[in-house]
C-alpha cells in the first residue's frame, strides 16, 4: 500500500477522536436543528445556513489546520525519518486532516437533513451544492495552513497569518469592495468586480451557493454584478473552476515548501 | 558507514554548522557531545535527511544523500523529546511504523519487553508520562532492527532502571554490528557507551576520538570541562 494511504488511515483516526472535531460536528448538528425548528422547511433553512458555512468552515479549517500541524510537529518529523518520501507524507497528512474536517462538517449537517427531510425535491440539489461549497473550502483553507505552518517557525506568527487571511477573504473583502463600488459607482465595473470574485474563494464559493438559490439580492455586490454579467449555467461554472484553482494553489504551495523545508 | 564531507548548515545569520568532517564507522558508538547550540541536533538532523546541507555532503554506505528517502529503511530514529499523536495508543504508534517499514527482517521488540511496555501501550498517548513516551520512542527506533540508529539523548527522563535497560541493548546492539551515532551529555554514560567521542563548539568539531578514559586522563566529570582540558593540553 503506498505510504500516503497508511498515513491518512491514522491521522483520520488521531483527528476523528479529538473533540474539537466532534465539537465542529456537533454546532452544525444542532444549529441545522435550531433551523429547523424555527423556520421549519427546508429551503429556508439552507438560506439561512449558508453564511454560516461561508464564515465558519474557512476559519475552522485554517485555525485547526495550522493549530493541529504545530501540535504535532514532532511527530512529523519522525515520520519524516521514516522511509517515506516527504510528497507522500505531505499528500497523507493533508488528506487525512481536511477529509475529517470535511466529515465533520458533512455530518453535522447531513444528519438534520436526512431526518427532517429537504421538502422540495429541488431543495436536494441546493443541498449538495452547499455539501460541495462546504467541502471544497475546508479543503483550500486546510491548503493554506498547511502552507502557513511550513512557512512560519514561529507558531504564533502562524496563528496572526492564519486568523488575518481568514479576516481578509471571510469578511474583509467583500467590504473594500462595496467601498470600491460606490467609489466608482459612475464607471463601468462590472469586469472588475468579476474579477476581484475570483481573486477570493469565499466569495466564489458564496456566489455558487446564491446562483443556485436565485436570490441575487443577497450575493453583495460581486454576486451579483455575476449574475448580471454570466446567467446562472455559465457563472456557476466559471465559478466552480476558480475555486478548484484556488484549491490547487495553496496545495502546489504548500508542497513546495514542505519538500524544502529543514525540519 | 555515513560520513560527512565539509557539511555547512546555516540559518539565516546563524553558522550553526562551519564546515564538519566526520566519519561514523559501521559498528561502533559515536557520541556527539557540546554545549546546547552547539549544532549537536542539526548534525543529527541532517544524518536522518530532516535537514539539508548548504554545502559538503554526506555519504551513507559510499553513496550520497541527494533527497533520496531508502537509505531510511535502515536507519532508526529516537527523538530527545517523544510526541506521538495525542488521541492514538502506544500500540497504533507502533503499528504505523510498522505498517510503514515493516521489512523482512521481522521485528525486534525486545525492549518493549525489557520496559514492561506491555500494558501501556493500550492507552492513548495522551495519558502516558514522559517516561513511558519516551519508552514507547526508543522501542519504536529498534524495533526494525536497523543498520545506523540516531539517539537524540535517549537516556534523558528515563528512570534508572529503563535506562540500564537502554544502555544493555546498545552495547548488545552494537556487538551485533549495528552503528549508533548518540548525543548526550552525561560523562558516564559516555564513557560506558561510546567508542568515539565527538565534541562540537560553534558548529566546529573541537575533538574527535577515543572516549575510553577521557574522565580519568583530564580528571573532570563534565564533558565539557574534560574537553577544554584536553584542548589546553594539546595546545600546550
Amino acid at each position: 500500500m503506498n505510504g500516503a494511504v497508511k498515513v491518512i488511515r491514522y491521522e483520520l483516526r488521531d483527528v476523528l477522536r479529538s473533540r474539537w472535531m466532534l465539537a465542529y460536528a456537533l454546532f452544525f448538528l444542532g444549529f441545522c436543528e435550531l433551523l429547523f425548528r424555527t423556520q421549519g422547511s427546508g429551503p429556508r433553512v439552507l438560506l439561512s445556513l449558508v453564511n454560516v458555512v461561508l464564515l465558519l468552515v474557512p476559519l475552522v479549517a485554517i485555525v485547526f489546520g495550522t493549530v493541529y500541524l504545530y501540535g504535532s510537529r514532532a511527530f512529523i518529523e519522525l515520520l519524516l525519518a521514516q522511509p517515506l518520501s516527504r510528497g507522500r507524507l505531505f499528500a497523507g497528512l493533508y488528506i487525512g486532516l481536511a477529509a475529517s474536517l470535511a466529515g465533520a462538517f458533512l455530518v453535522g449537517v447531513g444528519i438534520p437533513f436526512a431526518l427532517h427531510g429537504a421538502g422540495e425535491p429541488g431543495v436536494y440539489g441546493t443541498l449538495l451544492v452547499l455539501a460541495l461549497c462546504g467541502t471544497l473550502l475546508t479543503f483550500v483553507f486546510t491548503a493554506l495552513a498547511f502552507w502557513i505552518a511550513t512557512r512560519f517557525e514561529d507558531r504564533l506568527k502562524g496563528f496572526g497569518a492564519a486568523i488575518l487571511l481568514w479576516l481578509a477573504f471571510a469578511i474583509v473583502y467583500d467590504g473594500v469592495v462595496l467601498v470600491v463600488a460606490g467609489a466608482f459607482a459612475d464607471y463601468p465595473l462590472e469586469r472588475a468586480m468579476i474579477t476581484l470574485m475570483l481573486l477570493n474563494p469565499v466569495d466564489l464559493a458564496r456566489v455558487l451557493m446564491l446562483l443556485r438559490l436565485d436570490v441575487a439580492a443577497l450575493m453583495g455586490y460581486t454576486g451579483a454584478a455575476f449574475e448580471r454579467f454570466f446567467g446562472s449555467a455559465a457563472g456557476a461554472a466559471l465559478a466552480l473552476s476558480a475555486l478548484l484553482a484556488w484549491w490547487a494553489a495553496p496545495v502546489a504551495l504548500g508542497l513546495r515548501a514542505f519538500r524544502r523545508k529543514d525540519f | 558507514m555515513i560520513r560527512l564531507e565539509d557539511v555547512h548548515k546555516r540559518y539565516g545569520r546563524l553558522d550553526v554548522l562551519k564546515g564538519i568532517d566526520l566519519e561514523f564507522e559501521a559498528g561502533t558508538v559515536t557520541a556527539v557531545a557540546g554545549p546546547n547550540g552547539s549544532g549537536k541536533s542539526t548534525l543529527l538532523r541532517i544524518v536522518l535527511g530532516l535537514v539539508r546541507p548548504d554545502r559538503g555532503r554526506v555519504y551513507f554506505d559510499g553513496r550520497p544523500l541527494n533527497g533520496d528517502w531508502r537509505y531510511r529503511e535502515r536507519v532508526g530514529y529516537m527523538p530527545q523529546v517523544a510526541a506521538f499523536p495525542e488521541n492514538l495508543t502506544g500500540a497504533e504508534v507502533l503499528a504505523l511504523l510498522k505498517d510503514l517499514r515493516g521489512g523482512p527482517a521481522g521485528v525486534d521488540e525486545e525492549l518493549i519487553e525489557a520496559f514492561a511496555l506491555g500494558p501501556e501501550l493500550g492507552k492513548p498517548v495522551r495519558t502516558l508520562s514522559t517516561g513511558t513516551r519516551q519508552k514507547v520512542s526508543a522501542a519504536a527506533a529498534f524495533l526494525f532492527r536497523p543498520d545506523v540508529l540516531v539517539l537524540d539523548e535517549p537516556t534523558a527522563g528515563l528512570d534508572p532502571s529503563a535506562s540500564a535497560a537502554l544502555k544493555d541493548k546498545i552495547l548488545r546492539e552494537k556487538a551485533a554490528g549495528r552503528t549508533f551515532i548518540l548525543s548526550s551529555h552525561i560523562m558516564s554514560e559516555l564513557e560506558e557507551l561510546a567508542d568515539r567521542v565527538v565534541f562540537l563548539l560553534d558548529g566546529a568539531v573541537r575533538y574527535a576520538g577515543p572516549a575510553l578514559g577521557l574522565a580519568a586522563e583530564t580528571g573532570q566529570v563534565n564533558l565539557e570541562r574534560a574537553v577544554a582540558q584536553l584542548m589546553r593540553r594539546t595546545a600546550s
